[in-house]
């Protein structure tokens, strides 16, 4: 492996994990915490395969994923936004429905493969490029924008948000959704770039890694990125050691994303909750007449 | 415009405790219908299959109780901690801790099969539960770290940890490279209770800690003083109740039950480690949990109920080629349901103008 593809396959292992975090940092942001990412994924990813060996050009097979996986969001939006059950057992459900409908939807598909995309740009695809230009653009978004803001207020205090005039559910719905066409899109990237040969639950965690670099990276889309590179860069450099003869088990290697997830989090309380950012409203629902 | 809005009830409708999780049972029954009807199958015939089906045998029965034991001590467990507030959604990674600390007595001592070997595993594996559960109570206590994302996240690292043992340090040697530990010997295995059947005694462990859940939930001061700190912390401060210890002790026996799970699958059915020994048990127990209203013996129905769903789906399988990842979507659907009938407690659903 030389250096050059350590760095392009770095890029390209980050990808799925940028799209699908990015998305639900913005969920997360207004206050909504989704943990069926791993759903959103796989159906986004049977949703493009699907499509694609139909076929269809890439664009259409990226908007089938992207639409199915709002879709799911939808799902999860209703239960969690409208009718205000718990947010954590809906996202849970959200992750088990997700799996078994791409699992039975892809059942056919076990083993066949797609002609993968042609590189485009230093030998990368131009996925790779919009998921970068994403995650520019959320933190363009939050930090830069009206819109941003009103986000990010919602997050932090849905009440005061309702009070000045701000439409709480409808902008939780809005990134809500966001966050499935993402997760959508990271699904897609797997089954159409990465990996394009279905297998079943070709995530393979890698919904619980986005959902872990939305806090490694402290609500921060552009530190997301760099933590991005960082967890791809890791699985990577661990096939490169193998690869070299040191002994180094596979399996700690993979666990580090986690690891260093949980690290972060309990250095939250040695730097503050500042430090972490976490937005206030977190998981909790939001009545109208609280 | 009209517009649909939920509409706080007086007082939460009794009725709707038992009526939720039914009317989820038919709505998840209907859609399996639906999708059956849309894949041209026919619904009822195929229905049939899924839920009577692994019924009309003793062997069938033995192993929808069998699937259920494991489903039944993790939701108790999880129901428990959930009454200090606890959610703990790393039962997968308990019972796979509970599993392989069950399997190192059972590796290191079967040779020699002491009468003591079974009840020495069983206490590994609840210390093996407790232990990974141990994680995210100390740094919910100590650092206020949200339990839920640590939980989740240590259910991938304890299934990697099995992934390193079974194919390194646990492997067996006369296995011809296959990733999995060598088998356990007779006197670490749970005799079946009539051959040819699977089914042990395990079943009798998990119903014997139904009552116990529910004397412990109901009637005894640890309930109580768990309910107080789960529902009003500060009130439980107030009064001199020690939360964080109230706090730990739903991890431990959360952790220790899905433990003891893990140590009667690996025990009973599985008779060695390998690299898969759950089939999602630790969520679908959270499933079972949310179904059985919290209550001990609503779980042991619900556990009943999602076991008979994942043998259904591998009876479909055989005779109807259909694939077993069905079952998971109903799952799926169930929960959904369930979440979403769950707010006529609470609430009605009306159209208003405005």
């Amino acid at each position: 492996m030389s250096d050059a593809t350590l760095v392009t396959g770095t890029l390209a292992a980050a990808t799925p994990l940028i799209f699908a975090a990015t998305g639900e940092l913005m969920t997360e942001r207004s206050g909504v915490i989704n943990l069926g990412i791993e759903g959103m994924m796989l159906i986004g990813a049977v949703a493009a395969f699907a499509t694609a060996s139909n076929g269809w050009a890439t664009p259409v097979a990226l908007g089938a994923a992207i639409g199915a996986a709002m879709l799911a969001a939808l799902t999860f939006a209703f239960l969690s936004l409208t009718l205000g059950a718990n947010q954590y057992a809906a996202g849970l459900g959200l992750g088990i429905f997700g799996s078994g409908l791409s699992a039975f939807i892809g059942h056919d598909f076990g083993g066949s493969s797609l002609s993968p995309i042609a590189p485009w740009l230093f030998g990368l695809d131009p996925l790779v490029f919009l998921a970068l230009i994403m995650a520019m653009g959320a933190a363009w978004f939050l930090d830069r924008t009206k819109a941003g803001l009103v986000l990010r207020a919602v997050g932090e205090s849905p009440r005061a948000a309702h009070e000045i005039g701000y439409a709480v559910i409808p902008i939780r719905y809005a990134a809500t959704l966001f966050g499935g066409g993402m997760a959508g899109l990271g699904g897609a990237y797997l089954a159409l770039v990465y990996t394009p040969v279905w297998v079943e639950d070709m995530t393979a965690g890698r919904g619980t890694i986005a959902l872990a670099l939305v806090v490694f990276s402290a609500w921060r889309p552009l530190r997301l990125v760099l933590g991005a590179w960082l967890f791809g860069g890791v699985t990577l450099s661990g096939l490169f050691a193998q690869g070299l003869g040191i002994a180094m088990p596979s399996e700690l290697i993979s666990s580090l994303p986690y690891l260093a997830t949980i690290l972060v989090l309990a250095l939250s309380r040695v730097f503050g909750r500042a430090w972490l950012n976490a937005p206030s409203s977190l998981g909790q629902n939001f009545h109208r007449e609280g | 415009m009209r517009r649909l809005v939920l509409e706080p009830r007086p007082a939460p409708a009794p009725f709707w405790q038992i009526g939720a999780p039914l009317l989820a049972l038919g709505l998840t029954v209907s859609t399996l219908g639906l999708l059956l009807l849309l894949l041209g199958r026919p619904p009822l015939a195929t229905l049939l299959i899924f839920f009577v089906t692994p019924l009309s045998s003793l062997y069938g029965l033995s192993e929808c109780l069998m699937r259920a034991v494991p489903l039944i001590l993790i939701a108790l467990g999880f129901a428990v901690a959930l009454r200090v507030n606890v959610w703990n959604v790393g039962g997968e990674g308990m019972f796979t801790l509970g599993a392989i600390a069950a399997s190192l007595p059972a590796l290191a001592f079967g040779d020699s099969h002491p009468f003591w070997l079974i009840p020495v595993m069983m206490l590994a594996g609840i210390a093996g539960g407790m232990a990974w559960a141990a994680i995210p109570a100390f740094l919910k206590t100590r650092a206020d770290v949200n339990e839920i994302l640590v939980t989740l996240m240590l259910n991938y690292v304890a299934a990697l940890l099995l992934s390193f043992l079974v194919t390194g340090p646990l492997r067996d040697p006369a296995g011809f490279n296959y990733p999995q530990s060598a088998g356990f010997d007779d006197s670490a295995l749970l005799a079946p209770l009539a051959t040819g059947l699977r089914l042990n005694g395990s079943i009798l462990i998990a119903l014997a800690a139904v009552p116990l859940t529910g004397l412990l939930l109901d009637r005894s001061l640890l309930g109580f003083r768990l309910r107080v700190a789960g529902t009003a912390p500060a009130a439980a401060r107030y009064a001199g109740l020690h939360t964080g210890r109230l706090v730990w002790i739903g991890f431990m026996i959360s952790g220790g039950a899905a433990g003891l799970a893990g140590m009667l699958e690996v025990a009973g059915p599985l008779g060695q480690l390998s690299q898969v020994i759950s089939p999602g048990y630790g969520f679908t127990a959270i499933i079972v949990a949310f179904i059985g209203r919290m209550r001990p013996l609503g779980i042991v129905l619900a556990a009943l109920l999602l076991a008979l769903l994942s043998l259904g789906g591998e009876s479909a399988q055989m005779s109807l080629g259909l694939p077993t990842s069905v079952t998971r979507i109903f799952q799926g659907i169930l929960l959904f349901s369930l979440l979403g009938a769950d707010r006529l407690i609470a609430f009605r659903l009306r159209w208003s103008r405005k």
